[in-house]
């Protein structure tokens, strides 16, 4: 054991990253020893990302407080291309692959063989075949990256890391998208590399893989490290690393609410969705909840588990294909087969992307208020430039919205401001239920604090809410009841009384 | 007490005395391109020693320009959609050429032949539509295609030949004009009445808009602003008709194009399917996702752009009296730089109806005045592409600033 650590590959000390308002790190310290398989494990938004881009050189030296040494020396990365050319490889979640393109090409796109500027194919096919049959991958090297499935995009991936002779390969939750006999081929093929000194660091959610596979495992919380465990001098439980994970005392408050649930409102059975262009890949497998009056539902997951996909998919088709399942309202089936007719039936959906997705960024916020009810504020289809304008500021007044004037657009506006407006056009089409996709993302604390106000006064007033969240402190601070999802099923229902943040996790990981 | 309200009467004067300039500032790009065209207006004017403003030539000017101006007003529509149509060249050459046959070769009456012309134009501009809607086959590729497709047709049609010429009551869609009712000759009173009445029409509507936002304490248009504005637009417009009155009167397609603009300023400022074209160009997804049928709303907008491309091509025809192979190329592009001349935004969700025929006029009167002035087709077109690029560098500049 002393004897690995000696031989440490990576070290990085008393890291510190600030953005503006929000320390992403704190004082974070990594040892990675060579020829190892470390683990990195935390909540979303604990730092682990943050951490890696420091590393790879996203954020450059200079950006950030505290040492990296590398192989013994201490190293200063301005750039990607600085951190692969000494032998650290980051492999995201997101696979940077350009799918039209053949395998080989991909691996060695930007670092083409070549001879004043011509490609020497024949050369690059071979060395592609040689690096296919060192990860396992049985496809020819002309292959178009499109026609491969995810898991062997995923190991394409890490073709292309080993050819660049990498000696840290870092992996960011690289299972996320695969099925399970994927995964574990790849966790194999890291333990071969592992055999052949190639040292890694595994990001990952799922701990019976970082139990498998890891040498030793650093938690991070709240951009802290919190504890770094070795494998083989102990035997580790998933319970200690979810203690670890998630055994921060509640740091928001909530505002009060005597919850007074009526009949169920909402009810969806078997609803499956298949993924709109990988057509083999079922995104949401038979989901059925349901929603009361006066109820507010979570829906708790990981990044990736299908939360959003089954409320877009519910909103009026507009995510997936093959959708089947039912939707029942007040115990009568409704037509949510589009948006119009989803929002006619009484549902609304607030996203999580409100710049992309729910906002015209370049109107004011009169008219987005007014956008999806225009017939409420109009006779013939001719506006009615008073009502629509009393429309705005009753919305405005409502939720409190600081603007200058419902004339402001609302590029203008920040971030918790932006998501009221998305409130208040949603509330205009005056709802049954409410799908609220991550409604405090990117907003400061003050304004969550009125978002779940508002929340508290929907659900008061009969209205049914659904509230998906991957800051779990929030759905146990708001929710009466909460669905675990992983991997595009519900694992799990806990009532908001019982519920806390280890069953969720535990729900999670065991899935 | 008094030294506080005096402080505050101060202040508010101030104010009011800061806000005409920054208001000025704050709308620069609203008001900057008209500032353009009374300055063009006024640079031809004198280097033409009159010949510019002179009746006959104003007459001329909006003849030659009417159908640029009636097809941007639907390219506006287009491009705030946030798309692009290159075909409204050849559909005006198409349809001129089918107009032609059909009053030349089949000897059809006028009556017929007009609306049988725009349902074909509608017919085309919802072809082109389909695709773009429906398919999502970008507009850049559909119209292109279509615009090598009605050229072509366009000369299979005529047969290589021009056809004409046509029988007066289709003539008086563009050589026509108001008839004098009082017959006292010239100057045409019936035209200075029609000139007066628009002008007394806008300048009320204006006051009562004024009066209904200072209800609600929105306007933050200085009165002087107020009041200058106002003034000048309904001076310019009496002038106009005053000056028109001397010659012949006001042309039909004046009125046409009047009309059409009211209608689309109505359309882009007060109805739902307006609004739901900004928010469709501004942002696609959002307006879906809000329940806005964004593929109808698109496919809508072209059926309307082959409309009034029709228009303009029977207007065309008309206008030189016989249906040539030639007819309406080019066209596309004097439309998309009026358009972007006065304000639009190539990524959409942004642009005017008035900027659009603001835009049209800078480029009518341009080409105008340089004509007069015998500046080679060279010269000609090199100046246009600068000022084109100059507009649209003032608008980015601008908004750069604000932001």
């Amino acid at each position: 054991m002393k004897n690995i650590h000696m031989q440490a590959i990576l070290e990085m000390q008393g890291i510190t990253k600030s953005f503006p308002g929000v320390k992403a790190l704190d004082d974070v310290n990594l040892t990675v020893a060579r020829g190892e398989i470390h683990a990195l494990v935390g909540e979303n938004g604990a730092g682990k990302s943050t951490l890696m881009k420091v590393l790879s050189g996203v954020y450059p030296h200079g950006s950030y407080d505290g040492d990296i040494v590398f192989e013994g020396k201490p190293v200063a990365f301005s750039g990607i291309s600085d951190s692969e050319r000494d032998g650290i490889i980051i492999i995201h979640q997101e696979l940077a692959l350009v799918p039209l393109l053949s395998i080989a090409e991909n691996i060695f796109l930007g670092n083409e063989i070549a001879k004043g500027g011509v490609v020497d194919w024949p050369e690059t096919n071979a060395r592609t075949e040689k690096l296919l049959k060192t990860v396992g991958l049985k496809e020819k090297p002309v292959a178009r990256v499109d026609t491969l499935g995810v898991g062997k995009q995923q190991l394409v991936e890490i073709a292309k890391a080993l050819s660049k002779k990498v000696k840290l390969l870092i992996l960011d939750e690289p299972t996320a998208a695969l099925q399970e006999n994927d995964s574990q081929k790849l966790l194999d093929l890291l333990l071969e590399l592992k055999a052949e000194g190639i040292s890694s660091v595994l990001i990952s959610h799922k701990l019976n893989e970082v139990s498998r596979v890891a040498d030793s495992i650093t938690v991070l919380r709240d951009g802290k490290t919190v504890s770094t465990l070795d494998c083989h001098s102990e035997k580790i439980s998933e319970e200690r690393i979810i203690r670890d994970m998630v055994g921060r005392d509640m740091a928001h408050r909530y505002p009060e609410r005597t919850p007074e649930i009526g009949e169920t409102l909402l009810d969806v059975a078997e609803w499956n969705v298949w993924h709109p262009l990988q057509t083999e890949r079922q995104v949401i497998r038979g989901a059925s909840f349901r929603v009361a009056a006066g109820e507010v539902v979570g829906i708790a997951g990981l990044m990736g588990s299908g939360r959003t996909e089954l409320a877009m998919s519910l909103f009026g088709k507009s995510y997936g294909r093959n959708i089947s399942g039912t939707v029942k309202l007040r115990g009568k089936e409704i037509d949510v087969s589009t948006v119009g007719r989803a929002v006619a039936n009484g549902l609304a959906y607030v996203t999580e992307d409100r710049k992309a997705l729910g906002l015209v960024l370049e109107e004011d916020v009169m008219r987005n208020t007014t956008l999806a009810n225009l017939a409420r504020v109009s006779r013939n289809g001719v506006i009615d430039n008073a009502e629509e304008r009393q429309v705005a500021e009753r919305y405005r007044t409502a939720l409190g919205v600081r603007t200058p004037s419902v004339f402001q657009k609302v590029m203008n506006l920040s971030g918790g401001n932006q998501q009221k407006v998305v409130l208040s056009k949603w509330l205009f089409t005056e709802p049954d239920v409410l799908i609220l996709d991550e409604p405090t993302r990117g907003i400061d604390v003050g304004a969550k604090f009125e978002i779940y106000t508002i929340i508290n006064e929907l659900a008061g007033q009969g209205k049914g809410v659904v509230m998906i969240s991957s800051e779990m402190p929030e759905l146990l601070g708001m929710c009466d009841r909460i669905y675990v999802m992983n991997e595009g099923a519900l694992v799990g229902e806990l009532k908001g009384s019982e519920a806390n943040q280890e069953k969720i996790m535990s729900m999670i990981v065991r899935s | 007490m008094t030294e506080v309200s005096a402080r505050e009467r101060e202040t508010a004067a101030e104010g009011a005395v800061v806000s005409i300039g920054s208001h000025l500032k704050n709308h620069l790009r609203d008001y900057g391109m008209l500032l353009a065209l009374v300055v063009i207006m006024a640079f031809f004017q004198v280097v033409t020693d009159g010949t510019l403003m002179r009746p006959v030539n104003l007459t001329n000017l909006i003849l030659q320009n009417s159908y640029i101006v009636i097809m941007a007003l639907g390219m506006l529509l287009v491009i705030v959609a946030g798309h692009i149509d290159l075909s409204v060249g050849s559909v005006v050459g198409f349809v001129g050429a089918v107009a032609a046959v059909m009053l030349v070769q089949y000897e059809l009456p006028t009556p017929v032949v007009i609306p049988a012309c725009l349902i074909l134009g509608i017919l085309i501009g919802a072809a082109q539509g389909y695709w773009i809607a429906y398919w999502r086959i970008p507009s850049f590729i559909v119209t292109l295609a279509g615009m090598l497709v009605f050229r072509g047709l366009t000369l299979w049609v005529l047969q290589g030949q021009s056809v004409g010429p046509f029988p007066r009551g289709f003539q008086l869609l563009s050589t026509g004009f108001i008839p004098d009712a009082f017959g006292i000759g010239r100057p045409n009173a019936t035209a200075i009445l029609l000139g007066a009445a628009t002008a007394a029409i806008l300048v009320y509507m204006a006051m009562r808009d004024r009066r209904r936002h200072m209800k609600y304490g929105i306007e933050d248009e200085p009165f002087s602003f107020f009041l200058a504005k106002n003034g000048l637009i309904a001076a310019a417009i009496v002038f106009l008709s005053y000056m028109l009155a001397t010659y012949r009167g006001l042309p039909n397609v004046l009125i046409t194009m009047a009309v059409l603009t009211a209608a689309y300023t109505f359309l882009t400022n007060s109805t739902t399917v307006g609004r739901r074209i900004y928010a469709l160009g501004g942002n696609e997804k959002a307006a879906k996702l809000s329940g806005i049928p964004t593929e109808r709303l698109t496919f809508l907008t072209f059926a309307n752009m082959g409309m009034l491309a029709a228009l303009a091509g029977l207007i065309f025809a008309a206008r030189l009296n016989t249906a040539t192979p030639k007819a309406g190329v080019a066209f596309e592009l004097d439309v998309i730089a009026a358009v972007f001349i006065g304000g639009a935004s190539m990524s959409g969700g942004v642009g005017k109806i008035v900027g659009a025929v603001v835009g049209a006029f800078i480029m009518g009167v341009m080409n105008n005045g340089m004509s007069i002035l015998g500046i080679g087709i060279d010269y000609q077109q090199v100046i246009k592409g600068l000022v084109l690029l100059a507009a649209v560098i003032f608008d980015v500049y601008n908004k750069n600033k604000s932001t």
